[in-house]
């Protein structure tokens, strides 16, 4: 028997400090339906769909149901549809990722990830192709979500890529005009891409994955916060510990969910994403937990070594708790979906740059940052560029969700709803990088040893 | 198989009687049971044993949720491996 306060806590950590389940993300490989007609490529990419993913939602909810534990999304990430899409004879990608959408109602899945594309080292026709349709796709469908992978440590920088990205960003803004430019948090811009995140909007079925396989990503900032808001002058030993044991109870829970998804839906567990995953609810925050390490807001100088710290004490705890592991894996700092972030970005303690500084130590980027409308392309390009350049330096994973709100100036806020939060506009350096990003060609892979 | 009640609340008659009867409708039986109540709030957890119940793991626990809203407390059901796999290695 378990001792009344294990049972508390457990029940405490679901209702007051909001731990849940973030994603259950089915993977479905759709390397068989490609054809040289997109009708029929598109037919059997819906079939495929359907018939994989049918009973996901059901499942969830009954998981949900038996163990008491919310499991917010139910999601399905398929094969990088530029693979899939590029033996047919269609000119334009849209239409796949209208299909995609299709699949996600009918199955009531609220996102599918994996319209996307892999170009670290080049092009081919269809990568080309699905990243001209982004734009399009991603402002005329609702669940669709799009990842574009630029770099990689092994292969460089693809700047030709990098800068064709900030057109798009850009685009997919003006198109999405009257939403906020709502199509760009849509789109992630990737260096390392990991093949097995369950987490939106970069989600997508690596091609070294099996034909159908289940992802969690755990969530539960609020109860790490919570952990740390009793350990009142504790030094940094102390502090890592609660930590780890607190990593370790939330991703005990989600490999818990994971086997029982796995077992019920009889399709094989990948790994568990031990991502801390903030929303815009009060109280799950990531931020919280560094101004709880005893900074008065989050930016302030000392936010990089309590976000490191962090990151890896949530690692080791969580490594041991999950037989695999994998996916992003750290602690995401999107501004407009944590409370915290927004609070600080808005006093004007958190800026972009020491944006980019903390991405230097955790998962997973620049992150559902919304910056004025009128910034250049190439300023985008060259943001995206210094991301990719820690990833691929760093070995690590980096990205960008960027949204250049159309109509709003630094001070103005964007207002998104649900998970997506609001977001209030950062200001940019206003100095042109133009001529940088119009020389085109590709970083080569940087070296990896003499490392300082 | 097991599975873990807690049902926390202000004090009354008859939370006891009144969750037990529905778990004896459908045959399942009690294992453990604590409880306590500290200024005013009843807390009690039973660890119970559904792998003889007579209905589905839904319905009992949408009469539960039913026999919550009468009382006015919080009721909880839930498999009692989410504990397990939180507290045990």
């Amino acid at each position: 028997m378990f001792n009344a306060n294990e049972i508390l806590e457990t029940i405490n950590m679901i209702s007051e400090e909001n731990l849940d389940i973030r994603t259950i993300t089915m993977g479905i490989s759709l390397r068989d339906c490609a054809s040289d007609s997109g009708k029929t490529a598109r037919q059997k990419i819906y079939e495929k769909i359907v018939r994989y993913a049918h009973n996901l939602v059901k499942t969830g909810e009954d998981i949900e149901r038996d163990f008491g534990i919310p499991i917010i999304n139910k999601r399905i990430s398929v094969t990088p549809i530029a693979i899939v899409a590029e033996s047919s004879d269609e000119e334009n990608y849209a239409s796949f990722a209208r299909v995609l959408d299709d699949a996600a109602k009918a199955v009531g899945v609220n996102f599918i990830g994996g319209f996307s594309a892999l170009v670290h080292k080049g092009y081919t026709r269809g990568d080309r192709l699905l990243i001209k349709a982004i734009p399009e796709a991603l402002s005329e469908t609702e669940r669709v979500c799009a990842s574009v992978n630029v770099a990689t440590t092994k292969a460089g920088i693809n700047m030709d890529a990098v800068k064709e990205m900030g057109h798009i960003i850009k685009e997919c803004a003006e198109r999405s005009r009257d939403k906020g430019a709502s199509a760009c948090s849509k789109l992630v811009v990737f260096a390392n891409v990991p093949e097995d995140n369950p987490f939106m909007a970069g989600a997508f079925h690596g091609t070294g994955e099996p034909e159908c396989v289940i992802n969690v990503g755990v969530s539960g900032p609020g109860v790490v916060a919570n952990a740390l808001k009793q350990l009142d002058g504790a030094d940094f030993g102390t502090i890592a510990e609660t930590i780890k044991k607190t990593a370790f109870k939330i991703t005990r829970m989600g490999q818990l969910v994971a086997q029982e998804a796995s077992s019920r839906l009889k399709v094989p567990f990948g790994i568990v994403d031990l991502s801390l995953a903030p929303t815009p609810a009060i109280g799950d925050s990531v931020a919280r937990i560094l101004e709880a390490m005893g900074l008065e807001k989050c930016g302030a100088h000392g936010t990089t070594a309590a976000l490191a710290l962090l990151n890896d004490a949530v690692k080791k705890g969580g490594v041991m708790a999950s037989s695999y592991v994998g996916g992003l894996s750290g602690a995401f700092i999107p501004v407009s979906e944590d409370a915290g972030m927004i609070e600080a970005a808005i006093s004007g303690a958190l800026t972009i740059e020491k944006l980019e500084a903390m991405t230097c130590v955790c998962s997973v980027g620049l992150d559902m940052i919304a910056i004025p409308g009128d910034t250049p392309a190439s300023t985008i390009s060259a943001i995206i560029a210094d991301e990719a350049a820690i990833g691929v330096v760093n070995s690590k994973t980096t990205a960008v969700r960027i949204i250049p709100v159309p109509g709003m100036k630094e001070g103005d806020v964007v207002e998104y709803g649900g998970l997506f939060g609001r977001a209030p506009i950062m200001s940019v350096n206003p100095f042109s990088s133009e001529k940088f990003i119009d020389r085109g060609g590709r970083i080569p892979a940087p070296l990896q040893s003499l490392k300082n | 198989m097991k599975a873990v009640i807690t049902v926390i609340g202000r004090d009354k008659i008859g939370i006891i009687a009144s969750v037990t009867g529905v778990l004896a409708k459908a045959n399942v039986n009690i294992l453990d049971i604590s409880q306590t109540i500290m200024q005013n709030i009843f807390s009690m957890i039973m660890l119970v044993d559904i792998s003889k119940m007579n209905c589905e793991f839904s319905e009992l626990s949408d009469q539960l949720k039913q026999t919550a809203q009468e009382l006015g407390v919080d009721i909880r059901f839930q498999r009692e491996e989410i504990f397990t796999s939180m507290h045990r290695i």
